[in-house]
Protein backbone atom coordinates (compact mmCIF):
# COMPACT_ATOMS: atom_id res chain seq x y z
CA UNK A 1 0.00 0.00 0.00
CA UNK A 2 1.47 3.72 -0.76
CA UNK A 3 -0.15 6.74 0.64
CA UNK A 4 -1.36 9.32 -2.33
CA UNK A 5 -2.79 12.86 -2.05
CA UNK A 6 -6.71 12.77 -2.80
CA UNK A 7 -6.23 15.09 -5.02
CA UNK A 8 -4.84 12.50 -7.25
CA UNK A 9 -7.92 9.99 -6.98
CA UNK A 10 -11.01 12.98 -7.12
CA UNK A 11 -12.15 16.10 -8.37
CA UNK A 12 -14.44 18.17 -5.82
CA UNK A 13 -16.57 21.17 -5.86
CA UNK A 14 -18.09 22.76 -2.39
CA UNK A 15 -20.54 25.67 -1.69
CA UNK A 16 -22.69 26.80 1.00
CA UNK A 17 -26.30 27.19 2.63
CA UNK A 18 -26.27 28.96 5.54
CA UNK A 19 -22.88 27.88 7.93
CA UNK A 20 -22.94 24.54 6.46
CA UNK A 21 -20.25 23.87 3.56
CA UNK A 22 -20.82 20.57 1.27
CA UNK A 23 -18.15 19.01 -0.89
CA UNK A 24 -18.86 16.59 -3.61
CA UNK A 25 -16.44 14.58 -4.35
CA UNK A 26 -15.88 12.87 -7.78
CA UNK A 27 -13.71 9.61 -8.73
CA UNK A 28 -11.76 10.50 -11.67
CA UNK A 29 -12.17 6.77 -12.40
CA UNK A 30 -15.42 5.04 -11.69
CA UNK A 31 -13.40 2.00 -10.48
CA UNK A 32 -12.05 4.07 -7.48
CA UNK A 33 -15.20 4.48 -6.04
CA UNK A 34 -15.61 1.84 -3.78
CA UNK A 35 -11.53 2.63 -2.74
CA UNK A 36 -12.91 6.31 -1.95
CA UNK A 37 -16.21 5.04 -0.41
CA UNK A 38 -13.98 2.80 1.84
CA UNK A 39 -11.68 4.89 2.52
CA UNK A 40 -12.80 8.58 2.72
CA UNK A 41 -15.52 7.96 6.22
CA UNK A 42 -17.42 10.59 7.72
CA UNK A 43 -15.16 10.39 10.97
CA UNK A 44 -11.67 10.64 8.62
CA UNK A 45 -13.61 13.67 6.95
CA UNK A 46 -14.35 14.98 10.45
CA UNK A 47 -10.70 14.73 11.75
CA UNK A 48 -9.18 15.74 8.89
CA UNK A 49 -10.54 18.98 9.54
CA UNK A 50 -10.32 19.16 12.86
CA UNK A 51 -11.74 22.50 14.34
CA UNK A 52 -12.30 24.12 10.88
CA UNK A 53 -15.60 22.30 11.17
CA UNK A 54 -17.98 22.53 14.69
CA UNK A 55 -20.73 20.31 13.58
CA UNK A 56 -20.73 16.61 13.22
CA UNK A 57 -19.65 15.73 9.33
CA UNK A 58 -22.47 13.57 7.68
CA UNK A 59 -21.80 11.37 4.52
CA UNK A 60 -23.84 10.77 1.17
CA UNK A 61 -22.95 8.22 -1.38
CA UNK A 62 -24.33 8.95 -4.96
CA UNK A 63 -23.08 5.40 -6.52
CA UNK A 64 -24.05 6.24 -10.14
CA UNK A 65 -22.44 9.33 -10.34
CA UNK A 66 -19.34 7.80 -8.67
CA UNK A 67 -19.53 10.68 -6.05
CA UNK A 68 -19.29 11.08 -2.46
CA UNK A 69 -21.35 14.19 -1.05
CA UNK A 70 -19.49 15.60 2.43
CA UNK A 71 -22.03 18.10 4.69
CA UNK A 72 -19.87 19.84 7.32
CA UNK A 73 -22.20 22.02 9.21
CA UNK A 74 -20.83 24.74 11.69
CA UNK A 75 -18.27 25.14 8.82
CA UNK A 76 -18.31 28.74 7.98
CA UNK A 77 -18.08 31.29 11.15
CA UNK A 78 -21.55 31.60 11.16
CA UNK A 79 -21.97 31.44 7.57
CA UNK A 80 -22.59 33.68 4.20
CA UNK A 81 -22.57 37.50 5.15
CA UNK A 82 -22.12 37.02 8.79
CA UNK A 83 -18.55 35.14 8.45
CA UNK A 84 -15.47 36.50 8.75
CA UNK A 85 -13.77 33.85 6.60
CA UNK A 86 -11.90 35.15 3.64
CA UNK A 87 -13.48 31.83 2.06
CA UNK A 88 -17.38 32.68 3.21
CA UNK A 89 -19.52 30.52 1.32
CA UNK A 90 -17.00 27.77 1.89
CA UNK A 91 -16.11 27.67 -2.19
CA UNK A 92 -12.41 26.37 -1.78
CA UNK A 93 -13.07 24.17 1.34
CA UNK A 94 -13.58 21.17 -1.87
CA UNK A 95 -9.41 21.76 -2.07
CA UNK A 96 -8.79 21.52 1.44
CA UNK A 97 -10.15 18.22 1.47
CA UNK A 98 -8.36 17.40 -1.82
CA UNK A 99 -4.71 17.74 0.45
CA UNK A 100 -5.96 14.65 2.83
CA UNK A 101 -3.67 11.40 1.99
CA UNK A 102 -5.33 8.10 1.51
CA UNK A 103 -4.09 4.57 1.70
CA UNK A 104 -4.32 2.88 -2.01
CA UNK A 105 -2.90 -0.23 -3.56
CA UNK A 106 0.91 0.62 -4.91
CA UNK A 107 -0.63 -0.17 -8.40
CA UNK A 108 -3.21 2.27 -8.09
CA UNK A 109 -0.76 5.06 -6.52
CA UNK A 110 1.55 4.35 -9.84
CA UNK A 111 -1.07 4.96 -12.22
CA UNK A 112 -2.81 8.01 -10.61
CA UNK A 113 0.59 9.94 -9.69
CA UNK A 114 0.14 13.43 -10.76
CA UNK A 115 -3.38 13.37 -11.49
CA UNK A 116 -5.63 16.00 -10.61
CA UNK A 117 -2.21 18.64 -10.71
CA UNK A 118 -0.29 20.89 -13.42
CA UNK A 119 1.84 18.66 -15.45
CA UNK A 120 4.81 20.01 -15.12
CA UNK A 121 5.75 21.34 -18.42
CA UNK A 122 3.02 23.59 -17.77
CA UNK A 123 4.74 25.24 -14.66
CA UNK A 124 4.72 29.13 -14.83
CA UNK A 125 8.34 30.43 -15.75
CA UNK A 126 10.01 33.67 -15.85
CA UNK A 127 8.08 36.18 -16.95
CA UNK A 128 4.91 34.48 -17.17
CA UNK A 129 4.38 34.53 -13.46
CA UNK A 130 4.58 38.45 -13.54
CA UNK A 131 1.88 40.62 -14.53
CA UNK B 1 -37.10 21.88 -26.64
CA UNK B 2 -33.88 24.13 -25.93
CA UNK B 3 -33.70 25.99 -22.53
CA UNK B 4 -30.67 28.11 -22.28
CA UNK B 5 -28.99 28.90 -18.62
CA UNK B 6 -27.77 32.99 -19.37
CA UNK B 7 -26.67 33.49 -15.62
CA UNK B 8 -26.23 32.10 -12.00
CA UNK B 9 -25.92 35.52 -10.03
CA UNK B 10 -26.66 38.86 -10.77
CA UNK B 11 -23.31 39.97 -11.40
CA UNK B 12 -22.57 37.15 -13.98
CA UNK B 13 -21.08 37.39 -17.50
CA UNK B 14 -23.23 40.13 -19.02
CA UNK B 15 -23.02 39.14 -22.54
CA UNK B 16 -23.99 35.57 -22.06
CA UNK B 17 -27.58 36.12 -22.75
CA UNK B 18 -26.67 37.75 -25.71
CA UNK B 19 -24.40 35.10 -26.67
CA UNK B 20 -27.38 32.65 -26.01
CA UNK B 21 -29.61 33.97 -28.29
CA UNK B 22 -27.65 34.94 -31.23
CA UNK B 23 -25.26 31.90 -30.67
CA UNK B 24 -27.64 29.37 -32.19
CA UNK B 25 -31.44 27.90 -31.70
CA UNK B 26 -32.54 28.34 -28.59
CA UNK B 27 -36.53 28.10 -27.03
CA UNK B 28 -35.80 29.95 -23.53
CA UNK B 29 -33.76 31.84 -22.02
CA UNK B 30 -33.30 31.82 -18.22
CA UNK B 31 -31.86 33.56 -15.50
CA UNK B 32 -31.27 33.49 -11.88
CA UNK B 33 -30.10 36.90 -10.29
CA UNK B 34 -31.26 36.05 -6.74
CA UNK B 35 -28.36 34.96 -4.14
CA UNK B 36 -29.13 35.52 -0.26
CA UNK B 37 -26.48 38.37 -0.31
CA UNK B 38 -28.34 39.87 -3.71
CA UNK B 39 -31.76 39.77 -1.96
CA UNK B 40 -30.12 41.49 1.18
CA UNK B 41 -28.79 44.66 -1.24
CA UNK B 42 -32.64 44.62 -2.80
CA UNK B 43 -34.15 44.92 0.63
CA UNK B 44 -31.70 47.97 1.76
CA UNK B 45 -32.74 49.36 -1.76
CA UNK B 46 -36.34 48.87 -1.90
CA UNK B 47 -36.26 50.48 1.67
CA UNK B 48 -34.71 53.74 0.64
CA UNK B 49 -36.81 53.71 -2.57
CA UNK B 50 -40.34 51.81 -2.91
CA UNK B 51 -39.73 51.70 -6.92
CA UNK B 52 -36.00 49.87 -6.15
CA UNK B 53 -35.58 46.65 -5.29
CA UNK B 54 -34.51 44.26 -8.39
CA UNK B 55 -31.63 43.91 -10.64
CA UNK B 56 -31.76 46.66 -12.91
CA UNK B 57 -29.52 45.01 -15.35
CA UNK B 58 -32.23 42.85 -16.55
CA UNK B 59 -33.99 45.57 -18.10
CA UNK B 60 -31.29 46.74 -20.03
CA UNK B 61 -30.58 43.58 -21.13
CA UNK B 62 -34.54 43.09 -21.87
CA UNK B 63 -33.95 46.80 -24.09
CA UNK B 64 -31.26 45.24 -26.53
CA UNK B 65 -31.88 41.51 -26.79
CA UNK B 66 -36.16 41.98 -26.60
CA UNK B 67 -36.55 42.45 -30.66
CA UNK B 68 -34.38 39.21 -31.20
CA UNK B 69 -36.28 37.00 -28.97
CA UNK B 70 -39.54 38.14 -29.96
CA UNK B 71 -38.83 37.66 -33.61
CA UNK B 72 -37.43 33.82 -32.82
CA UNK B 73 -39.83 33.03 -30.19
CA UNK B 74 -37.24 33.22 -27.38
CA UNK B 75 -39.24 33.48 -24.09
CA UNK B 76 -37.43 34.74 -20.77
CA UNK B 77 -37.75 33.36 -17.27
CA UNK B 78 -36.20 35.84 -14.56
CA UNK B 79 -36.03 36.01 -11.03
CA UNK B 80 -34.86 39.46 -11.52
CA UNK B 81 -37.92 40.88 -9.78
CA UNK B 82 -36.30 40.53 -6.47
CA UNK B 83 -38.42 41.88 -3.74
CA UNK B 84 -40.55 44.44 -6.40
CA UNK B 85 -41.09 42.02 -9.33
CA UNK B 86 -44.30 44.21 -10.45
CA UNK B 87 -41.95 47.33 -10.41
CA UNK B 88 -39.06 45.50 -12.53
CA UNK B 89 -42.03 44.28 -15.02
CA UNK B 90 -43.08 48.07 -15.18
CA UNK B 91 -39.65 48.86 -16.25
CA UNK B 92 -39.28 45.81 -18.72
CA UNK B 93 -42.36 47.58 -20.48
CA UNK B 94 -40.54 50.85 -20.82
CA UNK B 95 -37.89 48.99 -22.17
CA UNK B 96 -40.07 47.12 -24.89
CA UNK B 97 -41.36 50.82 -25.55
CA UNK B 98 -37.84 52.05 -26.11
CA UNK B 99 -36.88 48.84 -28.14
CA UNK B 100 -39.30 49.94 -30.41
CA UNK B 101 -41.92 46.71 -29.73
CA UNK B 102 -44.37 48.12 -27.88
CA UNK B 103 -47.50 46.08 -28.15
CA UNK B 104 -45.82 42.77 -28.98
CA UNK B 105 -44.89 41.71 -25.78
CA UNK B 106 -46.80 39.88 -23.40
CA UNK B 107 -45.57 40.08 -19.43
CA UNK B 108 -45.77 37.75 -16.71
CA UNK B 109 -45.14 38.59 -12.98
CA UNK B 110 -45.20 36.23 -10.17
CA UNK B 111 -46.03 37.72 -6.58
CA UNK B 112 -46.62 36.10 -3.36
CA UNK B 113 -43.41 35.55 -2.27
CA UNK B 114 -42.80 38.47 -0.03
CA UNK B 115 -43.82 37.53 3.51
CA UNK B 116 -42.75 41.06 5.24
CA UNK B 117 -46.06 42.30 5.19
CA UNK B 118 -47.69 39.36 6.81
CA UNK B 119 -45.20 38.53 8.89
CA UNK B 120 -46.62 39.39 12.73
CA UNK B 121 -49.78 37.72 10.97
CA UNK B 122 -48.08 34.67 10.72
CA UNK B 123 -46.60 34.91 14.02
CA UNK B 124 -49.68 36.06 15.57
CA UNK B 125 -51.11 32.51 14.18
CA UNK B 126 -48.56 30.53 16.04
CA UNK B 127 -45.84 29.90 13.13
CA UNK B 128 -42.89 30.64 15.34
CA UNK B 129 -40.49 30.67 12.43
CA UNK B 130 -37.96 28.74 14.38
CA UNK B 131 -34.38 29.00 12.80
CA UNK B 132 -33.61 25.76 10.43
CA UNK B 133 -30.00 25.18 11.72
CA UNK B 134 -30.58 26.53 15.36
CA UNK B 135 -34.31 26.06 16.49
CA UNK B 136 -34.89 29.36 17.85
CA UNK B 137 -38.07 30.90 17.17
CA UNK B 138 -37.88 34.23 14.94
CA UNK B 139 -39.38 36.45 17.70
CA UNK B 140 -35.72 37.02 19.55
CA UNK B 141 -34.96 38.87 16.36
CA UNK B 142 -38.27 40.49 15.18
CA UNK B 143 -37.40 44.13 15.31
CA UNK B 144 -34.58 43.84 13.60
CA UNK B 145 -35.71 41.75 10.44
CA UNK B 146 -35.86 43.77 7.03
CA UNK B 147 -37.07 41.36 4.95
CA UNK B 148 -38.84 37.74 4.58
CA UNK B 149 -39.04 35.54 1.16
CA UNK B 150 -40.40 32.24 0.55
CA UNK B 151 -39.25 30.24 -2.51
CA UNK B 152 -41.94 29.44 -4.62
CA UNK B 153 -41.71 26.96 -6.96
CA UNK B 154 -42.27 26.23 -10.55
CA UNK B 155 -46.25 26.19 -11.49
CA UNK B 156 -46.73 29.78 -10.66
CA UNK B 157 -44.09 30.47 -13.96
CA UNK B 158 -45.89 27.66 -15.53
CA UNK B 159 -49.04 29.37 -15.43
CA UNK B 160 -47.77 32.49 -16.76
CA UNK B 161 -46.79 30.83 -19.48
CA UNK B 162 -49.78 29.26 -20.76
CA UNK B 163 -51.52 32.46 -20.83
CA UNK B 164 -48.59 33.50 -23.58
CA UNK B 165 -46.42 35.30 -21.22
CA UNK B 166 -42.80 36.21 -23.59
CA UNK B 167 -41.18 37.25 -20.98
CA UNK B 168 -41.90 36.31 -16.87
CA UNK B 169 -40.81 38.10 -13.55
CA UNK B 170 -40.36 36.52 -10.69
CA UNK B 171 -39.29 37.51 -6.99
CA UNK B 172 -38.16 34.64 -4.85
CA UNK B 173 -38.54 31.30 -6.18
CA UNK B 174 -35.95 28.13 -6.35
CA UNK B 175 -33.65 27.88 -8.69
CA UNK B 176 -34.65 24.82 -10.35
CA UNK B 177 -38.07 26.32 -11.19
CA UNK B 178 -36.82 28.96 -13.96
CA UNK B 179 -35.94 25.66 -16.09
CA UNK B 180 -38.55 23.60 -14.79
CA UNK B 181 -41.25 25.82 -15.45
CA UNK B 182 -40.79 25.94 -19.26
CA UNK B 183 -40.97 22.03 -19.03
CA UNK B 184 -44.04 21.87 -17.69
CA UNK B 185 -45.63 23.91 -19.69
CA UNK B 186 -44.53 22.51 -22.86
CA UNK B 187 -45.14 18.93 -22.37
CA UNK B 188 -47.82 19.63 -19.36
CA UNK B 189 -46.20 17.33 -16.80
CA UNK B 190 -48.62 16.48 -14.49
CA UNK B 191 -48.24 18.04 -10.50
CA UNK B 192 -48.18 14.42 -9.56
CA UNK B 193 -46.02 13.09 -12.11
CA UNK B 194 -42.98 13.43 -9.81
CA UNK B 195 -40.15 11.25 -11.62
CA UNK B 196 -40.62 14.06 -15.08
CA UNK B 197 -40.79 16.68 -11.81
CA UNK B 198 -37.65 15.38 -10.46
CA UNK B 199 -35.79 14.98 -13.80
CA UNK B 200 -36.75 18.94 -14.64
CA UNK B 201 -34.89 19.65 -11.16
CA UNK B 202 -32.11 17.92 -12.47
CA UNK B 203 -32.19 19.93 -15.17
CA UNK B 204 -32.84 23.26 -13.70
CA UNK B 205 -30.41 22.46 -11.09
CA UNK B 206 -27.18 22.15 -13.30
CA UNK B 207 -28.35 25.12 -15.43
CA UNK B 208 -28.79 27.15 -12.47
CA UNK B 209 -25.42 28.16 -12.11
CA UNK B 210 -24.35 29.30 -16.19
CA UNK B 211 -20.99 28.18 -17.06
CA UNK B 212 -20.21 26.05 -13.75
CA UNK B 213 -21.12 23.28 -15.72
CA UNK B 214 -20.01 23.74 -18.93
CA UNK B 215 -16.62 24.24 -17.90
CA UNK B 216 -16.18 27.32 -15.61
CA UNK B 217 -15.02 26.73 -11.88
CA UNK B 218 -14.44 23.26 -13.31
CA UNK B 219 -11.49 21.41 -11.01
CA UNK B 220 -10.69 18.40 -13.60
CA UNK B 221 -7.61 19.21 -15.83
CA UNK B 222 -8.48 22.42 -15.65
CA UNK B 223 -5.78 23.47 -17.87
CA UNK B 224 -7.07 21.76 -21.20
CA UNK B 225 -10.69 23.58 -21.25
CA UNK B 226 -10.87 25.39 -24.39
CA UNK B 227 -11.61 29.02 -24.88
CA UNK B 228 -12.59 30.24 -21.06
CA UNK B 229 -12.99 33.83 -22.62
CA UNK B 230 -15.87 32.98 -24.86
CA UNK B 231 -17.28 29.74 -22.71
CA UNK B 232 -20.91 28.37 -23.84
CA UNK B 233 -23.46 28.66 -21.25
CA UNK B 234 -25.50 25.51 -20.46
CA UNK B 235 -28.50 24.57 -23.00
CA UNK B 236 -30.73 22.05 -21.69
CA UNK B 237 -32.59 19.76 -24.95
CA UNK B 238 -35.24 18.99 -22.87
CA UNK B 239 -37.71 15.68 -24.04
CA UNK B 240 -40.96 15.00 -22.90
CA UNK B 241 -40.06 11.80 -21.07
CA UNK B 242 -38.00 13.75 -18.73
CA UNK B 243 -34.13 12.80 -20.40
CA UNK B 244 -32.71 15.66 -21.57
CA UNK B 245 -29.31 16.68 -22.88
CA UNK B 246 -27.01 19.05 -21.86
CA UNK B 247 -24.46 21.02 -23.97
CA UNK B 248 -23.53 23.92 -24.74
CA UNK B 249 -23.74 26.31 -28.50
CA UNK B 250 -20.99 24.85 -31.14
CA UNK B 251 -17.88 27.42 -31.73
CA UNK B 252 -18.40 28.48 -27.69
CA UNK B 253 -15.88 28.10 -25.21
CA UNK B 254 -15.64 25.71 -22.66
CA UNK B 255 -16.50 21.76 -21.79
CA UNK B 256 -19.54 19.55 -21.38
CA UNK B 257 -18.82 16.30 -20.27
CA UNK B 258 -19.93 13.89 -17.10
CA UNK B 259 -17.07 15.51 -15.45
CA UNK B 260 -17.94 18.96 -15.67
CA UNK B 261 -22.11 18.25 -15.42
CA UNK B 262 -20.81 15.91 -11.99
CA UNK B 263 -19.42 18.97 -10.22
CA UNK B 264 -22.51 21.01 -10.71
CA UNK B 265 -25.05 18.26 -9.67
CA UNK B 266 -23.38 17.63 -6.33
CA UNK B 267 -22.91 21.30 -5.96
CA UNK B 268 -24.94 23.04 -3.00
CA UNK B 269 -26.80 19.83 -1.99
CA UNK B 270 -27.38 18.26 1.04
CA UNK B 271 -29.16 14.64 0.87
CA UNK B 272 -28.66 14.15 -2.39
CA UNK B 273 -31.48 11.35 -2.22
CA UNK B 274 -34.21 14.36 -0.84
CA UNK B 275 -33.26 17.18 -2.90
CA UNK B 276 -36.64 19.30 -1.56
CA UNK B 277 -38.30 21.99 -3.80
CA UNK B 278 -42.13 23.29 -3.50
CA UNK B 279 -43.02 21.10 -6.23
CA UNK B 280 -41.08 17.69 -5.62
CA UNK B 281 -38.80 15.80 -3.67
CA UNK B 282 -36.04 14.79 -6.35
CA UNK B 283 -33.44 11.60 -5.54
CA UNK B 284 -30.41 12.32 -7.20
CA UNK B 285 -28.81 9.32 -6.73
CA UNK B 286 -30.85 7.58 -9.41
CA UNK B 287 -29.53 9.80 -12.32
CA UNK B 288 -26.99 8.38 -14.61
CA UNK B 289 -24.50 10.47 -17.06
CA UNK B 290 -23.39 9.35 -20.27
CA UNK B 291 -21.82 10.88 -23.20
CA UNK B 292 -24.09 12.07 -26.49
CA UNK B 293 -21.02 12.92 -28.45
CA UNK B 294 -18.81 15.62 -28.26
CA UNK B 295 -19.77 18.36 -25.29
CA UNK B 296 -23.20 16.38 -24.93
CA UNK B 297 -24.07 14.54 -22.12
CA UNK B 298 -27.24 12.59 -21.52
CA UNK B 299 -28.80 12.84 -17.71
CA UNK B 300 -31.41 9.86 -17.00
CA UNK B 301 -32.68 8.61 -14.61
CA UNK B 302 -33.91 10.73 -11.93
CA UNK B 303 -36.95 9.83 -9.52
CA UNK B 304 -38.82 12.01 -7.47
CA UNK B 305 -41.51 12.12 -4.34
CA UNK B 306 -44.07 14.16 -3.33
CA UNK B 307 -43.12 17.49 -1.73
CA UNK B 308 -43.10 18.30 1.72
CA UNK B 309 -46.00 20.51 3.52
CA UNK B 310 -43.63 23.15 4.09
CA UNK B 311 -41.73 25.84 1.81
CA UNK B 312 -38.84 27.59 2.77
CA UNK B 313 -38.76 31.58 3.62
CA UNK B 314 -35.54 33.48 3.57
CA UNK B 315 -35.49 35.84 6.79
CA UNK B 316 -32.37 38.96 6.41
CA UNK B 317 -31.68 40.70 9.70
CA UNK B 318 -29.71 43.23 10.70
CA UNK B 319 -26.57 41.58 12.70
CA UNK B 320 -24.24 44.67 13.28
CA UNK B 321 -20.97 45.97 11.89
CA UNK B 322 -18.17 44.92 10.15
CA UNK B 323 -14.68 45.71 8.62
CA UNK B 324 -11.73 43.83 7.14
CA UNK B 325 -8.08 45.75 7.22
CA UNK B 326 -5.24 44.58 5.36
CA UNK B 327 -1.57 45.08 4.92
CA UNK B 328 0.99 43.58 3.60
CA UNK B 329 4.28 42.03 4.86
CA UNK B 330 7.74 41.28 2.75
CA UNK B 331 10.48 38.87 3.37
CA UNK B 332 12.13 37.70 5.14
CA UNK B 333 9.87 36.31 7.83
CA UNK B 334 6.81 37.70 6.52
CA UNK B 335 4.63 35.54 8.35
CA UNK B 336 6.13 36.25 11.58
CA UNK B 337 6.44 40.21 10.94
CA UNK B 338 2.41 39.88 10.17
CA UNK B 339 1.51 37.68 12.82
CA UNK B 340 3.69 39.86 15.41
CA UNK B 341 1.61 43.08 13.98
CA UNK B 342 -1.81 41.42 15.07
CA UNK B 343 -0.85 41.10 18.32
CA UNK B 344 0.33 44.46 18.35
CA UNK B 345 -3.02 45.26 17.03
CA UNK B 346 -5.06 43.67 19.49
CA UNK B 347 -3.61 44.89 22.52
CA UNK B 348 -4.25 48.50 21.16
CA UNK B 349 -7.96 47.61 20.49
CA UNK B 350 -7.70 46.05 23.87
CA UNK B 351 -6.51 49.16 25.74
CA UNK B 352 -9.08 51.08 23.58
CA UNK B 353 -11.87 49.13 25.30
CA UNK B 354 -13.63 47.68 22.23
CA UNK B 355 -15.26 45.10 22.25
CA UNK B 356 -16.60 42.56 19.42
CA UNK B 357 -19.11 39.61 18.96
CA UNK B 358 -15.74 38.51 16.69
CA UNK B 359 -12.35 39.49 15.86
CA UNK B 360 -10.34 37.18 12.92
CA UNK B 361 -6.75 37.13 11.93
CA UNK B 362 -5.43 35.79 8.59
CA UNK B 363 -2.78 35.18 6.69
CA UNK B 364 -3.79 35.48 2.83
CA UNK B 365 -0.77 33.41 1.06
CA UNK B 366 -0.62 31.25 3.41
CA UNK B 367 -3.51 30.10 5.94
CA UNK B 368 -6.52 32.01 5.29
CA UNK B 369 -8.75 29.32 3.12
CA UNK B 370 -7.01 26.14 4.51
CA UNK B 371 -6.59 27.36 7.81
CA UNK B 372 -4.52 25.25 10.18
CA UNK B 373 -4.03 22.47 7.13
CA UNK B 374 -1.60 24.96 5.81
CA UNK B 375 0.57 23.93 8.53
CA UNK B 376 3.17 26.34 9.56
CA UNK B 377 4.70 29.18 7.14
CA UNK B 378 8.00 28.87 6.28
CA UNK B 379 10.29 31.56 7.07
CA UNK B 380 11.03 32.35 3.24
CA UNK B 381 7.98 32.85 2.06
CA UNK B 382 8.35 36.20 -0.38
CA UNK B 383 5.46 37.80 1.73
CA UNK B 384 2.31 37.84 2.94
CA UNK B 385 -1.17 39.86 3.32
CA UNK B 386 -2.41 40.25 7.23
CA UNK B 387 -5.78 40.21 7.14
CA UNK B 388 -7.80 41.30 10.26
CA UNK B 389 -11.43 41.18 10.37
CA UNK B 390 -14.30 42.32 12.85
CA UNK B 391 -17.70 42.45 13.95
CA UNK B 392 -19.53 43.64 16.29
CA UNK B 393 -22.82 45.02 17.13
CA UNK B 394 -21.88 48.59 17.37
CA UNK B 395 -21.09 50.54 14.86
CA UNK B 396 -18.66 52.72 17.03
CA UNK B 397 -15.86 49.83 17.73
CA UNK B 398 -16.20 48.50 13.88
CA UNK B 399 -15.48 52.61 12.79
CA UNK B 400 -12.55 52.74 15.76
CA UNK B 401 -11.06 49.40 14.11
CA UNK B 402 -10.68 51.19 10.81
CA UNK B 403 -8.68 53.77 12.83
CA UNK B 404 -6.39 51.38 14.09
CA UNK B 405 -4.68 49.27 10.83
CA UNK B 406 -2.80 52.35 8.85
CA UNK B 407 -0.93 53.29 12.04
CA UNK B 408 1.13 50.11 12.46
CA UNK B 409 2.76 51.09 9.34
CA UNK B 410 4.89 53.74 11.34
CA UNK B 411 4.39 51.76 15.04
CA UNK B 412 4.67 48.19 14.02
CA UNK B 413 7.25 45.53 12.81
CA UNK B 414 9.12 46.24 9.74
CA UNK B 415 8.78 45.88 5.86
CA UNK B 416 5.08 46.67 5.44
CA UNK B 417 3.05 47.71 2.55
CA UNK B 418 -0.11 47.62 0.62
CA UNK B 419 -2.35 50.28 2.70
CA UNK B 420 -2.73 52.31 -0.64
CA UNK B 421 -6.66 51.63 -0.40
CA UNK B 422 -7.54 53.78 2.41
CA UNK B 423 -9.03 53.30 6.10
CA UNK B 424 -11.50 49.94 5.61
CA UNK B 425 -14.74 50.58 4.63
CA UNK B 426 -17.45 49.44 7.65
CA UNK B 427 -20.14 47.61 6.41
CA UNK B 428 -23.75 46.46 7.37
CA UNK B 429 -23.80 42.93 8.06
CA UNK B 430 -27.10 41.44 7.06
CA UNK B 431 -27.60 37.95 8.28
CA UNK B 432 -30.21 35.35 7.04
CA UNK B 433 -32.64 33.45 9.04
CA UNK B 434 -33.74 29.90 7.15
CA UNK B 435 -37.38 28.80 8.24
CA UNK B 436 -39.82 26.51 7.26
CA UNK B 437 -43.51 27.97 6.28
CA UNK B 438 -46.59 25.59 6.18
CA UNK B 439 -47.78 25.58 2.14
CA UNK B 440 -51.20 26.53 2.89
CA UNK B 441 -50.32 30.06 4.26
CA UNK B 442 -48.22 30.91 1.18
CA UNK B 443 -50.13 29.41 -1.72
CA UNK B 444 -53.29 31.38 -1.35
CA UNK B 445 -51.42 34.65 -1.48
CA UNK B 446 -49.61 33.81 -5.02
CA UNK B 447 -50.46 35.70 -7.43
CA UNK B 448 -49.84 34.95 -11.25
CA UNK B 449 -50.46 38.27 -13.89
CA UNK B 450 -50.14 38.67 -17.27
CA UNK B 451 -50.45 41.91 -19.75
CA UNK B 452 -49.47 42.95 -22.82
CA UNK B 453 -46.61 45.71 -23.01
Amino acid sequence: MAAVKLVELAHARSGDKGDVVNIGVVAYEPEHYSLLAETLTAERVQEHFGSMVKGKVVRYELPNLHALNFVLPRALGGGGTVSLMMDAQGKVFSTALLRMEVEVPDETAQRTRGRGRLPESLYLHGEETHG
Amino acid sequence: MRVAGAGGFWGDDLDAPVRQVEGGPIDYLVMDYLAEVTMSILHKQRARDPEAGYARDFVSLMERILPTCLERGIRVVANAGGVNPGGCAGEVARAARRAGVRGRLRLGVVTGDDLMPRLDELLAGGHELCNMETGEPLAGIRERVTGANVYLGAFPIAEALGRGADVVVTGRCVDAALTLAPLLHEFGWAADDYDRLAAGVVAGHVNECGAQCTGGNAMAEWWTIPDLDRVGFPIIEAEPSGEFVVTRHEGSGGRVNPATVTEQIVYEIGDPAAYATPDVVADFTTVRLSGAGKDRVRVTGARGRPPTGWLKASIVYSGGWRAVGTLVYAWPDAAAKARAAARVLRARLDRLGLRFDEMRTDLVGWDSTHGALAGPPPPDLPEVQLRVAVRGSERAPVERFTREVAPLVLTGPPSVTGFGEGRPRVREVAAFWPALVPREAVEPFVRVETREA
